[in-house]
């Protein structure tokens, strides 16, 4: 690989414009053959999307690989090359096809519905698009976590710790507090973003006072949290009455968040939480594009010695960092508890948190990125679900999907490589900061 | 630059009153003050007992419960005077030492006391064991770290290991029908991720924690997906692998307390332990150790003097496969016999952070892995004695033990200078 696509030091990174714009050389040159040539030159679009098209090969080799008859079938492919490979590509494609059928649209039930046929029904239509946004509310979040983080120089490990501790400040006011409708809610709102705000603030702060490195701090937090989480739900008067397993009581409705296609059918669990995820992206972005914090949070980040020398405080920007970055975290447990669960259980969060860091990755550590990709994450694990259900493909094929598309993102020489790409500057590939502990 | 500023005594570093000893200090005067007043009053007028042997049958020296708590809390608390008001820098280690064993102690007749009669004892032999098997793995999988990183090569990969390992080991045993095949999977499975990890850092660039991260993320899918699509259909045939077996080695495994844990075990133990000295042997005395030094904390200085800086850092990363993959097979080999969803539980996290805390020597990270060890075997211990703490905090014990360690005592650590920087010649 050429040495421009190497991002060597921490150093320029940061807002670099993003790379649409191609840089030719001025001249008459048909905006078509110029809009190709940007396209087919490295630059982030169309990397993401390359990077999208080979996890997906990966995916299909493993669907292949796992099915047991199509396996057989490779054993006389020299004999019979089409049984193979029409099985693979059968299999393949159902499993693809199902992947999209449950995420955002399927054709199908759009069909009988516009027939006016059973099967049909506008609740199915919209059901796919619903459960897409429903699960990528809380990824929004806790990849905003994450990103907001690592733009301050800080591996924010803890997501997962802050969002449990933020599903329990969210349930706890949820069920506990006699309040009205409206005020209910974002008291219980704010809670939840205090609680991840402390979850966040104890590392930031061990880190700003005693050095305590913030990887070995976070990781040890998540599992206090998922304990003390643990501990809270069998507590009498927390548990559900008549129960004896760990589950605590429900939110109360006042404090839930609407869901917004009731109409529709009680199906469609689209709720508020994704409309409170677009205003926390906005809300990141200009903290970081716009604020006197967001700049310093970026000094920091790219350089904590210059910013010392700058007069800026890097302890307080550390600990505020981590403080702000859990709060986030903690409204995306708190999505999970307001919007879907309601009930705290042990594994109430799921892996929201482990998630949010690979969604903040593949968002570049940018406010609007991440969003794209929570929405995407969203859409990956929805139809996954229809996939598991209807072609027998399970749901950790999703996890891998997820994972090998974020390395290649990562590897936008690797992607250029296998495609041929030309090489694009180093500023327009930059993931984030590339720098050692 | 002047002459004038450098023996000149008016700009002397004014000598600050709360240096790190004094502020260890206080804090060890006040936990062993905190310590006496509280776990006194709540400990019982039984004894407290230990006992080297395994089970509580053995000779056992004992102390009544609140005497016990009290003394060792003043002890504590003298330690951390002693500390304050200045001892001479080789006393500092053993005082600080001597302080944490006190505070312990004090909470130890607390718990110990107050358990049912017949029960207030502590089989040190038992915990003993326990320490040692629950820090096998983190042992291995820390050695990983260190040999990885020393070279300048992140390695947050290590939980993807494990599972890749325990995946393999589990695999290649039930099929092959014998531990050892299973052993030698497992490497391979630990080889996989960290092949991945190494081309694509070194050769690719790519930033080397968000790599850890996705590997993780990729080893747990794909793990799972096989699990999931093809072990779990037939168990017999692919997921029932028999426990590595038990060598006694004669005459040493009679020794009293560290006999039977040392030298009546299995090849984990021997290999971790094995594998520590020679690491840190590797390491301090070979050229190997020197080259992999230098790579690690100059790779240019290195490069000129003629060391293949990007060879020597993909045998690295890939060593550190071979063994973090056997520290896998441990999950499926030894604590349990057969491979589960996610089995591994963050492991890999932990020893990366025993890594750290060991501040990236083997023999850091041998101690750092015994001290979460023993946190956890304590656990273990006063669940069993039924402990008034809930479960669920004696599970906190580790984790917050650790948090409370490195930010207390280690504070900040100094990775490698060039650990997670690409090298690319002539930049």
């Amino acid at each position: 690989m050429t040495a421009d696509a190497v991002p060597p030091t921490r150093g320029q990174a940061g807002d670099a414009p993003s790379a649409a714009e191609p840089s030719g050389p001025a001249g008459p040159e048909p905006f078509a053959a110029r809009f190709l040539r940007g396209l087919w030159r490295s630059n982030t679009v169309t990397i993401t999307v390359l990077a999208i098209v080979l996890a997906m090969v990966v995916g299909a080799l493993l669907i292949i690989i796992s099915d047991a008859k199509i396996r057989a079938m490779y054993g006389y492919f020299f004999a019979r090359p089409s049984d193979a490979l029409s099985a693979s590509w059968h299999k393949v494609s159902d499993a693809y096809a199902n992947l999209f059928k449950g995420s955002i649209i399927n054709p199908d039930t759009v069909a009988l519905t516009l027939r006016g046929q059973p099967g049909g029904g506008w609740d199915r239509v919209f059901f796919p698009i619903s459960e897409t946004l429903t699960y990528a509310a809380p990824l929004a979040f806790t990849g905003l976590a994450f990103a907001l983080a690592f733009r301050g120089g800080l591996f924010n490990i803890g997501v997962q710790g802050q969002a449990i501790m933020g599903a329990i400040g969210a349930g706890l006011t949820g069920f506990l507090l006699p309040l009205p409708v409206g005020v209910h809610l974002v008291v219980a709102l704010l809670a939840g973003a205090f609680g991840g705000a402390l979850w966040g603030f104890i590392p930031g702060f061990l880190k700003a006072r005693t050095g305590a490195h913030e990887v070995i701090t976070t990781i040890m937090l998540n599992y206090v949290a998922l304990y003390f989480l643990g501990w809270l739900i069998i507590q009498n008067g927390i548990r559900m009455t008549g129960r004896t397993d760990a589950i605590s009581e429900p939110v109360d409705r006042s404090a839930a968040l609407p869901r917004l296609l009731e109409p529709l059918g009680p199906s469609l669990r689209m709720n508020l939480g994704i409309v409170v995820a677009v205003l926390a992206t906005w809300a990141v972005a200009w903290l970081l594009r716009r604020s006197t914090f967001g700049f310093e949070l970026r000094a920091v980040g790219l350089n904590p010695d210059a910013s010392r020398t700058a007069g800026i405080s890097v302890a307080v920007t550390t600990t505020l960092v981590m403080t702000v970055a859990g709060a986030l975290a903690g409204l995306g447990g708190s999505a999970i508890v307001l919007g879907t669960a309601f009930s705290l259980t042990n594994a109430v969060v799921g892996s929201v948190g482990f998630d949010g860091l690979l969604v903040g990755l593949l968002g570049r550590a940018k406010p609007w990125g991440v969003l794209l990709a929570a929405l995407f994450f969203g859409a990956l694990q929805a139809g996954g679900n229809r996939m598991q259900s209807v072609s027998n493909i399970s749901l950790e094929l999703v996890n891998v999907i997820q994972a090998v598309i974020v390395v290649f993102v990562a590897a936008p020489a690797l992607v250029s490589a296998v495609f041929r790409l030309r090489a694009a500057t180093a500023a327009d590939l930059q993931t984030g900061m590339a720098k050692g502990w | 630059m002047t002459s004038t500023t450098v023996d000149d005594p008016t700009v002397a570093e004014p000598v600050r009153f709360w240096t790190r000893q004094r502020r260890v200090g206080l804090g060890f005067a006040i936990a062993g003050v905190l310590a006496a007043s509280i776990f006194g009053p709540l400990a019982t007028e039984r004894q407290a007992r230990i006992t080297l042997a395994e089970t509580v049958a053995g000779t056992s020296v004992g102390i009544t419960g609140t005497v016990g708590a009290v003394l060792f809390g003043l002890i504590a608390a003298a330690a951390g005077v002693a500390i304050f008001v200045g001892v001479p820098r080789r006393w500092f280690a053993v005082l600080v030492g001597l302080g944490i064993v006190a505070v312990v102690l004090a909470f130890l007749c607390w718990q110990i006391s107050q358990a049912p009669e017949g029960r207030n004892i502590m089989p040190l032999g038992d915990v003993a064991r326990t320490t040692l098997l629950l820090a096998l793995p983190l042992i291995l999988g820390s050695l990983a770290g260190v040999l990885c990183e020393r070279s300048g090569v992140i390695n947050v990969a290590i939980e993807g290991q494990f599972l890749m390992g325990a995946f393999g080991a589990a695999l290649g045993a039930t099929v092959a029908g014998t531990v050892w095949v299973g052993l030698i999977a497992a490497a391979i499975g630990g080889l996989v991720i960290a092949a991945m990890l190494a081309v694509l850092a070194i050769r690719y660039l790519v930033d080397q924690v968000v790599l850890g991260i996705v590997l993780n993320v990729f080893a747990l899918g794909l793990t799972g997906f096989l699990y999931k699509q093809i072990m779990a259909h037939d168990q017999t045939a692919y997921n029932q692998p028999s426990r590595v077996p038990t060598w006694d080695i004669p005459v040493l495994s009679d020794i009293p307390l560290l006999g039977p844990v040392l030298f009546r075990a299995n090849v984990f133990t021997y290999g971790a332990l094995a594998l520590v000295v020679i690491v840190h042997f590797g390491l301090t005395r070979t050229r190997w150790g020197l080259r992999t030094r230098a790579v690690g904390e100059h790779p240019t200085a290195a490069d000129t003097v003629g060391v293949k800086v990007l060879a020597l850092r993909y045998r690295n990363v890939l060593l550190a496969g071979l063994v973090a993959g056997f520290g896998g097979a441990y999950f499926t080999l030894w604590s349990t016999t057969n491979f589960n969803l996610g089995m591994t539980n963050g492991a890999g996290f932990i020893a990366l952070a025993a890594m750290i805390f060991g501040r990236w020597t083997p023999i850091g990270a041998l101690l750092a892995s015994l001290f979460f060890g023993f946190s956890s075997a304590l656990a273990f211990f006063l669940g069993a004695i039924a402990s008034p703490i809930p479960s669920q905090f004696l599970n906190m014990l580790p984790y917050v033990a650790t948090i409370i360690a490195v930010a207390g005592l280690v504070g900040r650590v100094r990775a490698p200078a060039a650990d997670g920087r690409p090298y690319v010649k002539g930049q």
